[in-house]
């Protein structure tokens, strides 16, 4: 009698789901990509068409400010919260990881509420603070999704860093912005780089916020999905998909690969 | 000098709590009020939250019913699979893993897109709940492999099964009366990651629901479009209360599973 083996029996849903389920749909979303008029020179025509290329600009260039605003909110954060111990500490961190589970759309409504018609600012400076809807809002709206994530990469990585390394250089008489820049941020730059990494590849893919603002800035998966629902253009949307997916893809890998090494000051 | 250089990141620490909590606090206050434009002194009221109780609760209990399957799903097809990776940990079982783990690093959008063109036309699939289903499946099932395979590599597994095999127990017998319950804690904070981000899951929702079938934050999408703020305010509320106990159980699991691990 031949037997399955036991651990087969264990992976083989797991395979059949993601087979009917994930693989298949990749395979059909990327066909599909080539079966507009245009064949494969649709990734050729994204390239061409101004629209397609100024969104794509756009998308990368506020996935690119929000990337650099939450590594610099966040480190100096994290790094104050690793190294001083005070009251109210957990309180200041869980504030700071609680976006962490909100949708998009939840986070649109929380700038709408900051800075739409009806917002805090304008209710204080009426007339001449309603910035939710244009890049600003989606830039703060980005940043408040991406501050959690980053912070807790990087508060991980600070708490295995030496203290007797800034010790050292204390002694050395080193000033506290040297010890910032020559000793915390290269002990910190593997983790810097793969919260980095995560930050981009979310703003680039963040559907709900942008849906919510309903900004006039278009931003990729906007126009993805206003090419599939209003245009009914099949094939752009998943020419589109795929080059979205690919660069996420792409960005979560290097994560990764920073993130798997161990961080250690040397020197 | 010294006292200006602690400042600064007090400051910015500060600045970033205040940058996320308002609003969350504005909310909830938006929720409670009577009338938002005159403010809080036109007096609190449950008003709001009985109407969103009204035109939403639905979509609440669907996003309930929706969550619990889901994680009925992932812990069926995860925590075996996830055992079966720890027993096999070749390139082969590495690739599987980094597939598995795709719905982590593709949008969402792109993924409903993949599975609308797919399925689409099969109406049945299309209008039933259970389309959602494996939307959210699909978006969670890494989760839930990589906290319980994070838990079980860290145990000398191959060892403790041949302890309980020398004892005569069976494979299954193996994985019932061992694997699992070492597995535990993996597959607790598992769990708790699975249920806190399909409640809160748009991306994918968005794409898959129909207009019979809305989850909570389709729901709130609405509300923000078509709702006078106190409505929106209210069932941002209701959804907050569900979410931040579900994030704070997920944090203490998976803290209490990565102290196992290290």
């Amino acid at each position: 009698m031949t037997r399955i083996p036991f651990t087969t029996l264990c992976i083989l849903p797991l395979a059949i789901f993601t087979l009917a389920f994930l693989a298949i749909p990749i395979t059909r979303l990327i066909l599909a990509s080539g079966e507009g008029v245009d064949g494969w020179a649709i990734y050729l025509k994204i390239l061409q068409t101004p629209r397609y290329l100024s969104t794509l600009m756009q998308t990368v260039i506020v996935s690119l400010a929000v990337t650099a605003a939450a590594l610099a909110v966040s480190t100096t954060a994290g790094l104050y919260l690793v190294r001083n111990r005070f009251w109210g500490r957990n309180i200041l961190l869980s504030i700071l990881t609680l976006p962490l589970a909100f949708p998009g759309v939840v986070v649109g409504f929380m700038i709408i509420l900051l800075g739409g018609r009806q917002g805090l600012f304008n209710q204080m400076l009426p007339g001449y603070w309603v910035f939710a809807y244009s890049v600003t809002g989606l830039f703060l709206g980005y940043l408040y999704f991406s501050i959690p994530r980053v912070l807790l990469t990087v508060m991980a990585a600070a708490e295995k860093i030496d203290p007797a390394l800034e010790e050292a250089a204390k002694t050395l008489g080193a000033p506290p912005w040297r010890i910032v820049f020559d000793v915390l941020l290269p002990a910190l730059a593997p983790a810097l780089i793969a919260a980095g990494a995560i930050a981009f590849a979310t703003a680039m893919g963040a559907f709900g916020t942008a849906f919510t603002l309903a900004t006039d800035i278009d931003v990729l998966p906007m126009v993805i999905y206003t090419e599939f629902t209003l245009s009914a253009n099949i094939a752009m949307a998943s020419a589109l998909s795929v080059v979205l997916g690919l660069v996420t893809w792409a960005m979560l890998l290097i994560a990764r690969s920073f993130s798997g090494t161990t961080v250690v000051a040397g020197g | 000098m010294e006292r200006l250089t602690k400042a600064i990141p007090l400051g910015i620490t500060l600045l970033a709590c205040a940058f996320l909590l308002v609003p969350i606090v504005m909310s909830v206050l938006a929720g409670l009020t009577v009338n938002y434009f005159r403010g809080l002194c036109s007096g609190l009221t449950l008003r709001w939250i009985g109407e969103v109780w009204d035109l939403y609760s639905d979509s609440i209990f669907l996003s309930i019913r929706l969550a619990l399957a889901c994680l009925a799903v992932t812990l069926v097809l995860g925590v075996p699979a996830a055992y079966a990776l720890a027993r096999n940990p070749g390139w082969g079982s590495r690739v599987l893993e980094e597939f598995v783990s795709l719905p982590l690093a593709i949008p969402g959008l792109a993924l409903a897109l993949a599975l609308l063109q797919l399925y689409g036309s099969y109406q049945g699939f299309r209008m039933s709940w259970t389309f959602i289903l494996v939307g959210h499946v699909l978006y969670t099932l890494p989760f839930m492999i990589r906290s319980v395979l994070s838990v079980l590599a860290a145990i000398d597994l191959q060892t403790l099964e041949e302890g309980a095999a020398t004892l005569g127990a069976g494979p299954a017998r193996r994985f019932v009366d061992l694997v699992v319950p070492n597995a535990m804690p993996g597959i607790l904070a598992g769990a708790l990651t699975v249920v806190t981000l399909s409640v809160g899951e748009f991306n994918l929702t968005w794409m898959l629901h129909t207009p019979y079938l809305k989850t909570l934050p389709v729901g709130l999408a609405d509300a923000y479009a078509s709702m006078r703020l106190e409505v929106a305010s209210a069932y941002t509320l209701v959804f907050f209360v569900m979410i931040v106990p579900l994030l704070m159980a997920m944090q203490w699991a998976s803290a209490r599973a990565q102290r196992i691990t290290t």
